[in-house]
């Protein structure tokens, strides 16, 4: 049977590494939502180059695991001599690398950024023409457009879809203790390794990120009724 | 009544027969992955320093050995198991494996040591790492007497899922020494190329107190089954004999011509 006595001894260490895992995951978010928007606008665009350009970014980052991406940030631009000698110069920006936080924080906004534009893209893709019409008819520029029609409409046709990249998220971001930080995973491995106790680690840090799937599974849901209600079938 | 007698007397011969085993050949286990200690050699026998303890042990105990590759995980089922009588394979003396098997008295140390840039004034005391990041293996003896001793004193202690990654991020600059295991890092760091320019900071460690021992380790010994005490107190002797005639350090200076690994 599990053993409450190390799960209860280990609360702190749990609690931490969860409100690392959320400050990850939300930063993260953050970035890519912003950085998405103008992405997606380009990716759907009608312009070849700008949408080959970005198509190009989207490839790299969703066929590779976000894994080796954070190793290659981590300790792949830590190998080389420019970085050392910037570190040790005192230099702000390349410091930031040597920062775990930052590496992790720079891989997963990296990686969700070009999650987030494919599926920003693809509704923006998929805007019934009738709407843009409608719009050119009522003379509005293509900016106007995009403000008031393409993305607002989009948007909200990718809350679902959306949804499951943010849960995905939460769960990706377990790899952020391969590179020291202490995150959920990162606390449960560390209270494993000092009681040799698996289950008691593994499956409690796994209740806490189904917690955490539920409560965002529920906003997820309450922004689909408040914000998709018009494609709801009617009862 | 006379057939019952000598039945007994044939049990008992039988049972003692069990009971004081004479050890004139003894199977001993390593692993061969683990060089120095344990080795393969070309025709795939078991080599090195556990290897040549192991056969001078027998050879003191005026006992024939023979030898059987085991891989790590299964060792000690497979000692009691009696697929073997005796592991020597650079196994170190934890309370959790005397749990379960015996063992005889250390056949040598396995201190711990910081690992810094060459030159470094560093020591591996708290209070001289204070403020400092101290990269060590999760989970392993180093972690386990860093995150007693030094945590709570303000040294930050980053852990890393491999040993290797902590030798990385020292090299990068992220870290102000490693922690480690003292004979890990000598042959798998210090001594490597990739281990140019950085050496020991300060003393190995072995331990001051009874707790700090505790906390470290025994040393490395030669594991048994429970009920083999006849065979523990034979190799126990034999190890001391090595240890007097000098043959230890013959064959110690082979592998280790500068360090005596021996320890305390």
């Amino acid at each position: 049977m599990l053993d409450f006595a190390i799960i209860i001894d280990s609360l702190p260490d749990f609690a931490r590494g969860t409100l690392l895992s959320l400050q990850l995951m939300a930063l993260s978010l953050l970035a890519g939502f912003i950085a998405a928007l103008p992405l997606a606008v380009a990716r759907s665009s009608s312009s070849v180059l700008l949408s080959r350009s970005v198509g190009f970014y989207t490839y790299i980052f969703r066929g590779t695991p976000m894994l080796v991406q954070l190793l290659l940030i981590y300790y792949g631009l830590s190998q080389f001599e420019w970085m050392q000698r910037g570190w040790e110069e005192g230099n702000v920006v390349l410091l930031l690398f040597r920062e775990p936080f930052f590496c992790a924080w720079l891989a997963f906004a990296l990686n969700t950024t070009a999650y987030t534009t494919e599926i920003f893209a693809g509704v923006f893709k998929n805007t019934p023409l009738g709407e843009i019409e409608a719009g050119r008819a009522a003379g509005m520029t293509h900016f106007t457009l995009l403000r008031r029609i393409v993305i607002p409409a989009g948007l909200r046709r990718a809350i679902p879809t959306y949804s499951n990249e943010v849960i995905l998220m939460l769960q990706g971001s377990a790899i952020a203790s391969a590179v020291t930080l202490v995150d959920l995973t990162g606390a449960a491995r560390y209270v494993y390794s000092r009681h040799f106790a698996p289950f008691e680690a593994f499956i409690f840090a796994g209740i806490i990120y189904m917690v955490l799937t539920f409560f965002l599974v529920g906003i997820f849901r309450f922004a689909e009724l408040r914000w998709l209600a018009h494609l709801r079938p009617r009862s | 009544m006379k057939k019952l007698i000598a039945a007994g007397a044939l049990l008992a011969l039988v049972m003692t027969g069990v009971q004081a085993k004479d050890w004139t050949t003894v199977r001993l286990s390593s692993e061969g992955a683990y060089p120095p200690f344990n080795g393969l050699a070309a025709d795939g026998s078991l080599n090195g320093f556990d290897i040549d303890i192991g056969n001078a042990i027998c050879a003191e105990m005026k006992a024939k050995c023979t030898w059987v590759k085991q891989d790590w995980d299964g060792m000690i089922p497979a000692l009691m198991a009696r697929k073997f009588d005796a592991i020597v394979a650079s196994m170190s003396i934890t309370a959790e494996r005397k749990a379960k098997v015996d063992f005889t008295d250390k056949y040598y140390s396995s201190p711990l040591a910081l690992v810094a840039k060459a030159g470094s004034t560093l020591k591996p005391e708290a209070a001289a790492l204070a403020g400092k990041k101290i990269g060590v293996q999760r989970g392993v003896i180093a972690d386990n007497f860093a995150t007693k001793y030094w945590e709570k004193q303000g040294v930050k202690i980053v852990r890393y899922a491999k040993q290797d990654e902590a030798y990385a991020d020292l090299k990068a600059g992220r870290l102000d020494a490693a922690f480690a295991d003292y004979l890990e890092a000598l042959g798998g760091y210090i001594d490597t190329p990739a281990g140019k320019g950085y050496a020991f900071a300060g003393e190995r460690l072995f331990g001051k107190t009874a707790e700090e021992k505790a906390v470290i380790g025994e040393g490395i010994g030669i594991a048994i089954r429970k009920k083999d005490t006849d065979l523990k107190e034979q190799m126990n002797k034999a190890l001391a004999a090595l240890r007097a005639s000098g043959k230890y350090d013959t064959i110690r200076k082979k592998y280790f011509p500068t360090t005596d690994i021996y320890g305390e």
